[in-house]
């Protein structure tokens, strides 16, 4: 496979306009990646896929990452018609407050359906374009994203010997249904006792 | 079973969407309307805890939502918060059954991490534990999807005889029968005996004869074809485009095996042929198994007959304590279920500041919808079970 700076170069030729930074990785295992601006995030990874030699048809793995400032989302990408690979694509959000939006990768590669809703799960980053992004692992109606550096367990009231209301009330911090109303999802039986 | 080569071109001159499931519209006759079924948590066909929301209308399944996280414990979470080494036995219980395979490929990816060899005899090791696991999965996922078919145990249970006798093989070597915590960074925990290596030989050369009656059991049982042949089809270019590895990517005829692609530990020595499938339907899916299994028998006798006395771990390797550079890797293997990644980030400390598994169930599962879309019910429960996955790694 061509090296990172020569896809860079590629990239840069093909896709007018857009912002491709090497990321070096200082570590025996020789993967280095491009970050990529989310804007134009897309076009390449269309030309990525279908170019006549990269022919990167094959997205692996997603992963999302808590940097101290920003939300990370990376690509693992491979080829299976040309079994070269990984090329690794990152994207960075903004802040990991109120602008966590990246644009989703599903409309190139569907392997990143559940992965991404994944990370939209766990971390927060809103896949925008994504056709179908709910929670994957935790219910509906679950607050926050618990792979974040800061997450703070819910009070484990299973634990409790009774489930009484100061208990009850602390937990429901971490839902968003209104007071009042019964939890959804796993906590249904003991709302209700 | 003929090589069909997977056509990229087709995908690039796809409209917009081509890898949608496709949107099924009832048969509106007036008469009945949409039922919606919960299939699962509990439900004898989903291999643990797993839902399928279906919307049927008559028979024949209009949508189909997976529901997952039943089985969710927060695995990335635990092992980023604990040494290298302490999430080695957490490994096991992803996949519980193939712990094997999971230690290797979280040793694989920690061994990219930090630079380290592996000693020849323990890739030896490797790999004979390593297809012994694969040959195990592949024969209890036959004896599942038959079971699922109405075959209420005879071939599951010759399945489980065989692989009974890996499972006593794996708790002589590593004390433990499932839950082997076996490898570590730049090696394996123990060597293994002569006499280990002699009863794994004995056990090896009887498996050929458990495939071969296996094959004559089901393979053209008529009945199986029935049910099987025709059902849930996959074509290659979606497998590709979905991130379907595995056994299920080849039964749709794409020659994408990660042992002959990377060539990690020390595949590339050994003879071995890639089965594919022809139509990508629940009987090549069956039937590549029952292949997979014949080169693992292949893979096996050749390393046991190459095995060499050696030291089993690294003399530099570092385990206890072990801080790599900070950087990141990812390494992956061809697990029984398909690509199965290690992706770490290190800081420089002693816990992996992000420790990511790359699920083969999981991904598998993208396209169950498409797969299943148009299908009655009944057929729902084997293409399900055709995609073999386990819900300890599904759901993490």
């Amino acid at each position: 496979m061509k090296t990172v700076e020569e896809i860079k170069s590629a990239i840069e030729a093909a896709v007018p306009g857009a912002t491709v930074e090497i990321a070096l990785n200082p570590n025996p295992s020789l993967q280095p990646s491009l970050r990529i601006a989310p804007e134009c995030a897309l076009a390449v990874a269309k030309f990525l896929r279908d170019d006549e030699e990269l022919r990167l048809d094959y997205l692996s793995n997603v992963t999302g990452v808590d940097w101290p400032d920003s939300l990370e989302a990376v690509y693992h990408l491979y080829s299976v018609e040309k079994k070269h690979g990984p090329l690794i694509l990152r994207m960075h959000t903004v802040n990991r407050t109120d602008q966590v939006e990246l644009p989703s990768l599903t409309p190139i590669w569907r392997s990143a359906e559940f992965q991404e809703r994944e990370i939209f799960d766990l971390y927060g980053i809103v896949f925008t374009g994504h056709p179908d992004l709910r929670r994957l692992l935790m219910w509906e109606g679950f607050k926050d994203h618990p792979m974040r550096r800061d997450y703070v367990e819910p009070d484990d009231f299973e634990y409790e010997p009774t489930a009484h209301d100061e208990v009850l009330k602390r937990a429901q911090a971490h839902q968003t249904v209104a007071a009042g109303q019964p939890i959804p999802g796993q906590h249904e039986a003991e709302a209700g006792a | 079973m003929s090589v069909t080569q997977h056509d990229s071109a087709a995908i690039a001159g796809k409209p917009e969407g081509w890898n949608r499931p496709a949107v099924i519209a009832p048969e509106t006759d007036g008469e009945g309307e949409l039922m919606e079924v919960a299939m699962g948590p509990h439900h004898p066909s989903t291999h643990g805890v797993f839902r399928m929301d279906v919307a049927l209308d008559g028979e024949r399944v209009i949508r189909l939502r997976p529901v997952f996280g039943y089985l969710h414990r927060n695995h990335e979470k635990i092992a980023e918060g604990q040494s290298y080494l302490a999430s080695m036995p957490y490994t096991d219980r992803l996949d519980y059954i193939c712990p094997i395979t999971n230690n290797w490929a979280y040793a694989l990816a920690v061994e990219k991490l930090t630079g380290q060899e592996v000693p020849e005899r323990a890739e030896y090791l490797r790999v004979i534990l390593g297809e012994l696991t694969r040959f195990q999965n592949h024969a209890s996922s036959i004896g599942f999807l038959t079971q699922e078919m109405g075959a209420m145990g005879t071939p599951l249970m010759y399945a489980f005889r065989e692989r009974e006798k890996i499972l006593d093989l794996f708790e002589e070597l590593t004390g433990a029968r499932m839950m082997v915590n076996y490898m570590r960074f730049g090696g394996c925990r123990v060597d293994a005996s002569p006499g280990w290596l002699d009863r794994t030989r004995k056990v090896v050369a009887g498996l050929a004869g458990f495939v071969d009656e296996f094959d004559q059991l089901l393979s053209s049982n008529e009945i199986l074809m029935a049910r099987t042949q025709g059902v849930g089809v996959l074509r290659p270019e979606l497998a590709v485009n979905a991130g379907v590895t595995g056994p299920m990517l080849r039964a749709s005829g794409v020659n994408y095996d990660i042992r002959k692609v990377d060539g990690y530990g020390i595949y590339n020595r050994f003879n071995f042929r890639v089965p594919l499938g022809d139509h990508g339907d629940v009987y090549d899916r069956y039937m590549i198994r029952m292949l997979e299994m014949r080169e693992s028998i292949g893979i096996l006798q050749q390393a046991l007959k190459e095995i060499q006395p050696g030291p089993v771990m690294s003399p530099t390797a570092k385990i206890r304590g072990l801080r790599p550079k900070p950087g990141e890797a990812y390494g992956r293997i061809e697990a029984p279920k398909g690509e199965l990644g290690f992706y770490l980030i290190s800081d420089g400390g002693p816990n992996p500041y992000r420790y990511r598994v790359r699920p083969p169930s999981l991904i598998n599962l993208t396209v169950l919808e498409d797969m299943c879309l148009g299908v009655n019910v009944a057929d729902v429960v084997l293409i399900f079970g055709s995609v073999d996955i386990v819900l300890g790694e599904v759901d993490r």
